[in-house]
Formats: C-alpha cells, sequence, structure tokens
C-alpha cells in the first residue's frame, strides 16, 4: 500500500499542472466577458453582475465574417476529414488485403510523409495551385490537407485492419459476396473506433493549421477562422475586449466539442498508439 | 481468391488510386519540384537559370544569407533542446504518475492536462502574448503575490529571454503528446513483471526507473524524433506571437520563419523562390538527418518488446 502522505503528493503535482495547463486558457475567456475597466482592474476575478459585458462579442461577432470563417474551416475540415478517412480506409485495405508485387514499397513510399513535412513542398505548391487557377478556393486547402493526412491515416487505419479477424471476409467472400462491397459493407463499419484516433493525429492539426490558409487561401471569401481570427486580432490589437473575444471565440468551440469527446479522443489516442 | 487478372488490377486501382494519386501530385511531387528549383536562379527581367549548387554556397558562405540561417539553425536547435531537456521528462513524470494503479481522477487530469494540445497554436499564442504583457500586468501581478515580483520582466520582448519563453509556450502547449504516448507505452507493461517487482519489495519509484522506463525506451524514441520532426518544421507559435520578422532582433527566427521570410520577402528583402526552395531543401536534409540518426542510430539499438 502507498502511503497516505505520498498518494497526497501525487495529487497535488498533478493538480498544480492541470492548473498550470488550464488557467491560462480561463484567464482568456473569463476576461472576454468583462468590461475594459475590469480586465485590467481585477484580471483574476469572475465576471461579476457589475463587471459583465458582451462588447468585445458584439464586435467580433458583428464582424459579418466571423461566421463565414467558420462555415470555411467547418467545410475544409469536414471534406478533408471525409476523405482522408475513405481513401486512407482504401489504401490500408488493399495494402493488407491484396499481397502484391511492389506492395512493400508502395507501403514505404506512403510513410514518407509521416516524417516529412508537407510543408517543405509549400513553394511549388503554390505554383501548382496558381498554374490550375485554385488559388484562394477552398478545393486548394483541401486537397493539400488530404495529402497532408493520407500517410498518418494508412498507418493508423492499417493497425486496425490487421485486427479485423479473417473470417469475416472469408464468409463473406464464400457468400459470394463483391470484393468492394466486402470493403464497404463489412470492413469499413468496422473501423469506426480508429475514427477518433485519426481525428487527433490529421482532422485537430488541419482545424489549427495557420500557414496554408496563409498561403493559398488569404483571400477574404476564403479565409479560414484560425486566419481570419490571426488578422483580426492584428487590426485591433489595442483593443482588448475584441482581442480576448476573438480569441474565445476561436477556443470556446473546440472546446466544447473536446470536452464532450474527450473520453473517446483520448482512449482513441491510447489504443491506437504506436507502441 | 482473385482468379482474374484484370479484375484484380480494377480493385488495385480501385482502393489504391485515390490515396495514391493525391499524395503523390499535392505531397510528393511538390517536395521534389522545390528540390529542383533550388538548384536555379532568377535574373532581374525574372528568366530562371541552372545553378547547380550555387545557392547552397550562398547560404552556407556569402555573409547576406550565411549570418541568418546560422542564427535560425541554432535557435532551432535550443528550441529542440528546451522541448528535449523541459517537455518530454515533465511528460514522461505525468504520464508515470498517471499511470500508477489505483490513482482516482485519473480521466479529469488527463483531459485537463492535454486540453492546450487541442487548440490552435495560433490562439495559444496570442493569449500568451497578452498574459506575459506588462500592459496587462497578470504576470508580473501574480510573482508579486508569490512574493517574487522584483523577478518580473518583458520576457518576449527581451533578446535575452524571447526564445526560450516562447520553447516554453510551446512545451506548455504539446506536452499532452508525450504525455499520451508515453502513457499508452506505460498501459502495455505487462502487469505480471510489475506485480513481481512489487513481491521483490521495489518501490513505486524504483519499479517506474528499473523496470517500466527501459521496456518503454522505444516509445521515447519514438517521442524525441517527433519532437525532432516538429521543431524543425515550426513557424506558427513565432510568426503568431512575433510576426515573420522574428525580433526582437531576429533572437526568434526558426528555419520556419526565414523560410518564410525569404520566399514571401518583407520590410528588409524581395522576396526570393529559388531562395526559398534552397532553405526548404536545406530543412528537409535536416529533418532527414534526424530520421536516419533516429532510425539506424537509435531505434535498431533499443530492442523493441512485444507482449
Amino acid at each position: 500500500m502507498k502511503s497516505k502522505f505520498s498518494t497526497g503528493l501525487i495529487h497535488i503535482f498533478l493538480i498544480s499542472y492541470s492548473l498550470i495547463a488550464v488557467l491560462p486558457i480561463l484567464l482568456v475567456v473569463m476576461n472576454s466577458f468583462k468590461v475594459r475597466k475590469a480586465i485590467f482592474g481585477t484580471p483574476l476575478a469572475f465576471p461579476t453582475a457589475e463587471t459583465f459585458s458582451l462588447v468585445g462579442y458584439v464586435k467580433v461577432l458583428g464582424n459579418a465574417n466571423i461566421g463565414f470563417y467558420f462555415f470555411n474551416s467547418m467545410s475544409v475540415t469536414l471534406i478533408s476529414m471525409a476523405a482522408v478517412l475513405l481513401f486512407g480506409a482504401m489504401a490500408a485495405w488493399a495494402l493488407a488485403e491484396y499481397r502484391f508485387k511492389g506492395s512493400d514499397v508502395l507501403a514505404l513510399f506512403l510513410s514518407i510523409g509521416i516524417m516529412v513535412p508537407i510543408r517543405l513542398g509549400s513553394i511549388s505548391i503554390l505554383n501548382m495551385m496558381v498554374s490550375f487557377d485554385l488559388v484562394n478556393t477552398r478545393l486548394a486547402l483541401i486537397l493539400v490537407y488530404t495529402a497532408q493526412g493520407l500517410p498518418m491515416a494508412i498507418f493508423i487505419l492499417s493497425e486496425f485492419i490487421s485486427q479485423i479477424p479473417r473470417d469475416l471476409r472469408d464468409a463473406a467472400r464464400c457468400d459470394g459476396v463483391p470484393e468492394i462491397a466486402i470493403f464497404f459493407q463489412v470492413i469499413a463499419p468496422l473501423l469506426r473506433p480508429a475514427i477518433a484516433t485519426v481525428a487527433v493525429f490529421t482532422v485537430v492539426p488541419i482545424w489549427n493549421d495557420l500557414w496554408f490558409p496563409l498561403l493559398l487561401a488569404p483571400g477574404n471569401d476564403t479565409q479560414t477562422i484560425t486566419l481570419g481570427i490571426q488578422q483580426f486580432i492584428g487590426q485591433y490589437i489595442t483593443d482588448w475586449n475584441s482581442v480576448l473575444a476573438a480569441l474565445s471565440v476561436a477556443i470556446i468551440p473546440v472546446l466544447l466539442i473536446y470536452l464532450i469527446f474527450s473520453r473517446q479522443l483520448i482512449s482513441g489516442l491510447t489504443a491506437g498508439a504506436v507502441k | 481468391m482473385i482468379k482474374n487478372n484484370a479484375r484484380r488490377l480494377f480493385l488495385l486501382i480501385f482502393f489504391l488510386g485515390p490515396a495514391v494519386i493525391v499524395y503523390t501530385i499535392f505531397s510528393v511531387y511538390p517536395l521534389l519540384a522545390t528540390m529542383s528549383l533550388s538548384t536555379f536562379t532568377a535574373d532581374q527581367s525574372g528568366v530562371r537559370h541552372f545553378v547547380g549548387l550555387d545557392n547552397y554556397i550562398l547560404l552556407v558562405i556569402d555573409k547576406d544569407w550565411r549570418d541568418p540561417f546560422w542564427n535560425a539553425f541554432l535557435n532551432n536547435i535550443w528550441f529542440f533542446i528546451i522541448h528535449m531537456l523541459v517537455q518530454n521528462p515533465i511528460g514522461i513524470a505525468i504520464a508515470g504518475l498517471l499511470s500508477l494503479p489505483r490513482l482516482k481522477f485519473r480521466a479529469t487530469y488527463r483531459t485537463l492536462i492535454f486540453t492546450p494540445t487541442m487548440l490552435s497554436v495560433v490562439i495559444i499564442g496570442f493569449s500568451w502574448n497578452l498574459i506575459l504583457s506588462p500592459l496587462w500586468g497578470i504576470s508580473e501581478g501574480f510573482l508579486k503575490f508569490l512574493g517574487l515580483g522584483s523577478l518580473f520582466q518583458p520576457w518576449l520582448g527581451l533578446e535575452s529571454s524571447a526564445l526560450i519563453t516562447i520553447g516554453l509556450i510551446s512545451v506548455w502547449q504539446f506536452v499532452g503528446i508525450p504525455l499520451m504516448l508515453i502513457y499508452a507505452a506505460l498501459l502495455n507493461v505487462p502487469s505480471e513483471l510489475v506485480d513481481a517487482a512489487r513481491i521483490d519489495g521495489l518501490s513505486h519509484l524504483r519499479i517506474f526507473f528499473s523496470v517500466k522506463l527501459p521496456l518503454i525506451a522505444p516509445t521515447i524514441g519514438l517521442v524525441s524524433i517527433l519532437t525532432f520532426v516538429g521543431n524543425f518544421n515550426a513557424f506558427d507559435l513565432v510568426y503568431s506571437i512575433k510576426g515573420a520578422l522574428a525580433g526582437p532582433n531576429f533572437s526568434t527566427d526558426l528555419l520556419g520563419t526565414f523560410f518564410y521570410r525569404t520566399f514571401f520577402g518583407n520590410q528588409l528583402q524581395l522576396g526570393s523562390p529559388t531562395m526559398g526552395a534552397t532553405i526548404a531543401t536545406a530543412m528537409f536534409l535536416i529533418i532527414l538527418i534526424g530520421v536516419c540518426v533516429y532510425l539506424y542510430g537509435i531505434q535498431r539499438r533499443l530492442e523493441r518488446h512485444s507482449f
């Protein structure tokens, strides 16, 4: 049995570190709901009836573009995620199921992208998008993010596919189910638990990315929320209410989704993690 | 099972085609094209000429290129060292504590400590910029509360401390990655081994250092190389806190911001795609060397234990 004393010390350490992790975020969100005077006067206090104010939010949300930036981020992230999951699962399945000449080489080729960041090819990506006339389109971002997410997704999904019992597919084949139907009706539904793991490793970085929106889609119509907030803050840097509200607008939705799905996300991380 | 060759080929193309095509066109080809672009230079009229490795010679010899390149490279090494010395030990320590048997509130701690990792680097950068700002005075007030008010400095604004401060902000955000990977590895350590050590009378601390840590050495290697690749590719945090000029006086310049500035140009110089491509290729080589050291130097020596 551990002594009560050392257990207490462990909890004190973990509570302290949890506070270090969460307090700075809480500080920003909390102060975004206060009047300017209270932001500076009592930054560590929760907003009270007297200090409560939504003036920053009025300005941020009144900026009609913010809703549009959200829509851009949502559509880019969701379509990229769907493409990464679908193409990734199909490729992982083919590599695992149909051994063919060169399949090892192809698997190695596809895994280069796990270690080599796609950003290093940015100059040529930009040139290419210019020549395809895709600059300032959401499609440009979706294509790049799909290419960026695939290697890791294929790697994670391969691990999942290798755990699916062989009998399942063999039984389906004996029943004369066509190969493509085996994948979509038997295998794909079994991959649902892998979605959380793929999401953490590929989708979160897409939502949070600044580099490619800055490079490929800086136009007002195609800005993502991350880029939009970055530019908004650059404009209103001295208006603390607006800056704090803009940061909170970016933080709160992610935080809510994270808290709702944190169990799945973290168990996905620990289950699918590279051993 | 599949007898017909044409049918088999169709299936392979059907399943592998989309992934291979998107990945090749938008990831592999641009990388190769960038490398090829680094062997060209553009004259006044914008016409490109093949110059072989001249751009690389320029990068390491010419004073105007050499100094900022080495500055960014050395800063990047510091940035990496800060992560290896602070982020990964903290991650390992917390993972060790969280994997202790019969710990209460395990899931709560895990969720809270992982929170910053989920948020955008840009948002984190701005938030810390505000928190550390002398204008707001939160950090100063907090230090005063601890009786350390005299220690306060505008850390992000000083040449001597800006890089370390940004490094620590990055550590604060990404400690969740080593934490989770190592936590997962610790959960896979067979309980028989731990029980045997318990029966032999070892303390939890001894078990952690003498039994568990050696067993998860491959994961620590993996965490190190992921840290390396991430650090030598970093851009967003410096850009959001300090802008493309990575001030004060380039003291927070990393290879990523140097690459961006060179490619797009800034107040001080015109953008140069060819020199940008040269820097990107140099970054690729640095990352490649790191990955090779890991694969052949470290990972091979660490015996992989599979349970």
